[in-house]
């Protein structure tokens, strides 16, 4: 099926290739035991010394706000920045599902093992075994953690936690606080950085974005950030920097990212010299609620539970898709998730169930409002559970789901199907990291959603959260120890070379968006850049859709530079500047996403390649060329917006104490 | 629908402000109130006005960044957040007032946008239990009647956007403490601090110059996740329980 | 925005807090209601005519002796009655104060706060009222009756009161008064149980509500059974 002369991507001469990178990291040995090892092994601070350490950290979602706490309790001084008004807007807040932990409180034969099977193989065998044994291996501690914190979790009767099976798992090993399990650990971590707020560990720096990073000597020495209300562009040092910034869905512009989400943190970073792996890996959400026009700002998911027992499908006949759901016979409806996949039926994995609602759609037979040439919606239909289990029973499922769906698009779902359409959702790839969570600048770490390590091409349900807190509460402060105990490093004086470039450089861009002064706004590039993300890097990738892509994107930021027009001063709250900043670094990713996208010729995970399936249309891997992670270097680039080719570092994936197995679900 | 709009305008924390009159054409009633706001902001940014400064972030009712004074009511007419606030409650020609959160300790920072830091503060003071990571005991080790953990988790939804106090005739945020004191208070983890959270929060609310209850109610009327006004009955009798010890 | 301060080991000023405050207002507020519920008591044996309504005023005069001397047991109440009213006024007063300092700039567009309105405005009225009836009835016992005058009325406690109700405008002043006495104690008796925290839950919170109403309804009721009686010459 592979065609090595068209796959050496380098004929396009978008990129080359450098050497293999590896993790020197994690312990050798057999997988249970490498964490043991490592956190033996990793050089101890002196509690006395640990207050001459500084550590930035930027990001205070589940896995930046934890990581700033427990660093806190420690003794470490710690800076935590956040360019919300407050550490508990993160994102994470939004997470609806529930977290996984290998408790096996249900005893139903779970355990680290089994979590950690399922985690690998979910990621459809792209991720690193090491890393996400130990990512099921605290798993555990996290739920005790929470709990000790006061988060609220699900309780049944007997006053125990409650735990249900989520996202296809054959085992209940979710913990939830109904649908508001993000919320939930957020609150908690959040207090936990707050009470290290008030006990002088940690400085809290709100309204703050981090513009630049600072690499002096070979080592991640601070941040250069502006602060969001009086303009004022800082320069904060340190001896370690965290970045746990979070995912860059956003560069789809619409998806269920929060407005503010960015790769800005990330993508600094990258161009100092941090490896982007994997940048392409998106998960796309099939139970999103579909875009009703031009005006959309953002999508908004609804829990993937809804598919256990609403129906999915579309107008058999075009000239069906504008009627009255309720008048289309069954005959002439298309239940294609049954059709297709009679065994599994509606309840595919996230990418199948996305990419199928995708194709009848591209064939016309969508359903709700026009949105550009397209309708983009499919039925999920609970007639039939109505009808089975009673309304009542129905209510009490999904009554509050129900609730937000009337509330965003006015319909009732009792009466009328639901629409939902995919929506991205999250992002697997991010900064490339070893197994000390350090990528690949001396001294900068990089946890939760901004780190590639633990979901390799798919994530499964319920670890995003888990994830996060892993790497806050229990890894990071273990790893990063390591490297602070060759600390305190020499002082950052103020004109050291690499302080006065960064700053220097984030000044001359502020200056320079609002010296632009063109035709267009900030947000009319943004939703280009996601349109053409959308059609050509989304669900299904193509060669030829790819580079279209690329040159597409290639215009738009040379637009961009030329035409954008920001108003407002530097020295001020100016929303339309945050914005203009972060869409000026999604121009840059979304051309190595593309990049990412062409040069991995294989449909897997979350993401489906045109030029790689079997005879029956189904998602065709191939381990042979691909068992790699691809971690990408910044390829140079002088002026604004001017990217040069990245080059492709390959760190290969060996599976030990796991069978890699091809997946399948007809 | 086309729409009258008057809205605050103030270039910063030290400037004078006043409503400015907008008027915006064929809003679809499937937008939100703030998507209505972004097409204002497009049209300003194309008229080379400087666009209108507000809070959002995740646009699905839970982070709690948006908040605006719509026509006299907290979040507008719907019982919800802004974000998830949709042109359909509103008619065709209509007017509407739009302002920021009004306190003392919300301080204007720019248009629409307040400074509400003095949250982060009273939680400071005291809104948390007092564990390092790490030293943590089994999960299963304490039981929590499911009752408790139940109204636990209603006060903890909580989701910190000031509404209470913006609806407040007082400008007190006594429904924003007394649910982060009655999540803590139900639990039997939070029992130890109990009586020094609550004198240290209430000490913080006062002191950064939030007014004081007078129970009208207004704050749960407001609140976008309709947390009942009987946490600060439990807030009262935590503060009067540590009066007495 | 910028750096949080620290808050760390404040020393604990719980009594002084907006909360002390309400805690004061809510037990002197209670004090008023066991009071009104007596003089409510006292108000109806009018309808048991002079003989019982004069007996019992001076029943209260000479209740307690020979422990207390003559009408000690009423100074003693009169004393606690202005010592919760000066409480229970400073207490609001207080808070209306913070209220204001709480939010400098106000909305455009307001939607009133009628509760709050009620309590503060309804609350300066009664205390108004509270004056004109103890002028009335207590310090000067004057009659505002042009038919029923000299000291016979004013003398005895029976025909003053008969004798000032007959006039409807005094009676008019009167049913205000109560139409505010029943708004705040609706409210303020809920408003003590919400403060002295005995509402913490959704059905001691209704129960609260519903007791509001209730000693509203039954103390204003018992108060203007007479003054209508008068009015309407049930009582003469």
């Amino acid at each position: 099926m592979t065609d090595t002369t068209v796959n050496a991507g380098i004929t396009h001469g978008l990129y080359t290739d450098g050497d293999p990178v590896a993790d020197t990291k994690a312990p050798a040995g057999p997988v249970q035991d490498m964490w043991t090892t490592r956190k033996f092994e990793a050089a101890l601070v002196n509690p006395a010394n640990r207050r001459k350490l500084d550590v930035i950290i930027v990001g205070t979602g589940l896995a930046g706000g934890s990581a700033a706490a427990t660093l806190g309790e420690a003794g470490y001084n710690v800076k935590v920045f956040c360019f919300q008004d407050s550490p508990r807007r993160a994102h994470s807040i939004a997470a609806q599902g529930g977290i996984n932990a290998a408790k096996n409180y249900k005893e139903d034969g779970d355990s680290v093992f089994r979590l950690f099977y399922d985690t690998v193989k979910g990621g459809d065998y792209r991720s690193r075994e090491s890393n996400v044994y130990r990512l099921a291996e605290v798993s555990a501690n996290i739920i005790d953690q929470c709990v000790a914190q006061g988060v609220p979790f699900a309780r049944e009767y007997g006053g125990l936690l409650d735990n249900r099976s989520f996202g296809g798992v054959q085992v209940s090993r979710t913990f939830y606080a109904r649908g508001q399990t993000g919320q939930q650990l957020l609150i908690g971590a959040y207090q936990a950085l707050e009470r290290q707020v008030a006990a002088g560990t940690v400085q809290q720096y709100t309204r703050h974005e981090m513009l630049e990073l600072v690499v002096a000597d070979g080592r991640a020495r601070g941040i250069v950030a502006r602060d969001l209300v009086t303009g004022e562009i800082e320069t904060h040092a340190a001896d370690a920097v965290v970045l746990a910034s979070g995912g860059y869905g956003n560069v789809f512009y619409l998806s269920t990212n929060a407005m503010g989400s960015n790769v800005t943190a990330s993508w600094r970073a990258h161009r100092k010299g941090a490896y982007m792996a994997n940048p392409c890996y998106t998960q796309i959400h099939p139970t999103c609620i579909p875009v009703a026009g031009e005006h959309q700002s953002k999508l908004t998911l609804m829990s993937e539970s809804l598919r256990n027992d609403g129906r999915i499908w579309v107008p058999k006949n075009r000239e069906d898709c504008d009627k009255d759901p309720r008048d289309i016979p069954e005959e002439d409806r298309d239940y294609y998730l049954e059709r297709i996949y009679p065994s599994f039926g509606n309840l595919v994995p996230r990418d199948i169930a996305s990419r199928q609602a995708k194709n009848v759609c591209d064939e016309g037979r969508g359903v709700g409002p026009m949105v550009g040439d397209f309708r983009r919606g499919v039925y999920l239909d609970f007639a039939d559970a109505i009808a089975r289990l009673g309304k009542a029973a129905v209510e009490s499922k999904y009554g509050n789901l129900f609730d937000m769906y009337a509330r965003i698009t006015g319909e009732n779902p009792y009466e009328t199907p639901m629409r939902i359409y995919p929506a991205v959702h999250y992002v697997m790839g991010g900064l490339w990291v070893d197994y000390d969570l350090q990528s690949t600048i001396p001294g900068l770490f990089v946890t939760g959603e901004a780190n590639f390590s633990d979901h390799g091409a798919n994530r499964l349900g319920a670890s995003a959260l888990m994830q996060g807190l892993a790497d806050g509460y229990f890894v990071l402060p273990n790893t990063i120890r390591d490297y602070l105990a060759k600390g305190p490093f020499e002082p950052l004086a103020p004109d050291h070379p690499a302080v006065v470039e960064a700053q220097t450089s984030v000044e001359e861009r502020t200056a320079r968006l609002l010296a632009i002064n063109g035709e267009r706004s900030v947000d009319s590039f943004h939703k280009e850049l996601g349109a053409i993300m959308w059609e050509y890097c989304g669900m299904e990738r193509s060669e030829e859709g790819l580079l279209k892509a690329i040159d597409l994107i290639r215009g738009l930021r040379e637009e961009f530079w030329r035409n954008v027009r920001v108003l407002g001063a530097a020295d001020t709250l100016n929303q339309s500047l945050e914005k203009a900043g972060r869409v000026a670094d999604f121009l840059e990713l979304g051309e190595l996403m593309c990049i990412d996208a062409l040069h991995r010729r294989e449909s897997c995970g979350g993401h489906f390649r045109a030029e790689s399936q079997t005879e029956d249309g189904e998602a065709l891997r191939h381990d042979d060329e691909f068992l790699y992670v691809a971690a990408w270097e910044f390829g140079g680039g002088e002026g604004l917006g001017e990217t040069g080719r990245p080059v492709l570092h390959k760190e290969d994936l060996v599976y030990e104490a796991i069978e890699l197995k091809q997946r399948s679900y007809k | 629908m086309n729409l009258t709009l008057k809205i605050w305008r103030q270039a910063g924390p030290r400037h004078p402000g006043e409503l400015v009159t907008y008027k915006v054409k064929d809003i679809s009633e499937d937008m939100s109130f703030l998507e209505m706001l972004d097409v204002l902001n497009e049209e300003l940014n194309a008229k080379g006005e400087e666009p209108l400064a507000f809070d959002s972030d995740c646009r699905e009712g839970i982070c709690g960044s948006c908040g605006l004074m719509i026509s006299g009511d907290a979040h507008g007419p719907e019982r919800t957040t802004t974000c998830q606030l949709h042109m359909r409650s509103f008619s065709d020609g209509d007017v509407i007032t739009v302002e920021p959160w009004r306190a003392n300790a919300f301080p204007v920072i720019k248009d629409l946008v307040v400074d509400r830091g003095a949250f982060d503060r009273i939680i400071q003071a005291g809104g948390y239990i007092s564990v390092n990571t790490g030293s943590a005991p089994d999960a299963h080790s304490t039981p929590v009647p499911k009752e408790n953990a139940d109204r636990a988790f209603m006060a903890a939804e909580c989701i910190g956007c000031g509404a209470c106090v913006a609806a407040c005739p007082n400008a007190s945020a006594m429904l924003f403490m007394g649910a982060k004191v009655t999540h803590l208070s139900e639990l039997p983890q939070g029992q130890p601090e109990r009586d020094a959270r609550v004198v240290s929060m209430v000490d913080q609310h006062d002191h950064e110059g939030f007014g004081g209850c007078t129970n009208v109610g207004a704050c749960s009327q407001a609140c976008p996740k309709g947390i009942p006004q009987d946490v600060i009955s439990t807030l009262n009798k935590d503060l009067r329980g540590a009066l007495r010890g | 925005m910028s750096v949080a301060t620290t808050t760390s080991s404040r020393p604990a000023t719980a009594r002084r807090t907006t909360i002390g405050l309400k805690i004061l207002m809510a037990g002197t507020g209670l004090v008023f209601v066991g009071y009104l519920l007596l003089h409510m008591f006292g108000n109806l044996k009018a309808l048991a005519g002079e003989e019982a309504f004069n007996d019992y005023a001076e029943n209260l005069r000479t209740v307690g002796e020979p422990f207390l001397p003559y009408a000690g047991l009423l100074w003693i109440v009169r004393v606690v009655l202005l010592l919760s009213l000066v409480g229970h006024a400073y207490a609001a007063y207080s808070l209306w104060a913070r209220a204001g300092s709480a939010r400098r700039t106000k909305y455009a567009a307001v939607k009133t706060a009628a509760r709050t309105a009620w309590m503060r405005w309804g609350g300066t009225f009664l205390l108004l009222f509270v004056v004109w009836h103890l002028l009335q009835f207590t310090i000067v016992k004057f009659s505002v009756n042009a038919d029923k005058q000299g000291p016979d009325v004013q003398q005895n406690p029976y025909e003053l009161v008969v004798a000032s109700f007959q006039v409807p405008w005094n009676t008019l002043i009167y049913v205000l008064a109560m139409v505010a006495l029943a708004f705040h104690l609706s409210h303020g008796v809920f408003s003590a149980s919400q403060t002295l925290g005995l509402t913490g839950s959704a059905q001691a919170y209704r129960r609260a509500k519903l007791l509001g109403h209730a000693v509203a309804v039954v103390i204003v009721g018992g108060f203007l059974v007479p003054p209508f009686a008068i009015l309407f010459g049930l009582i003469k």
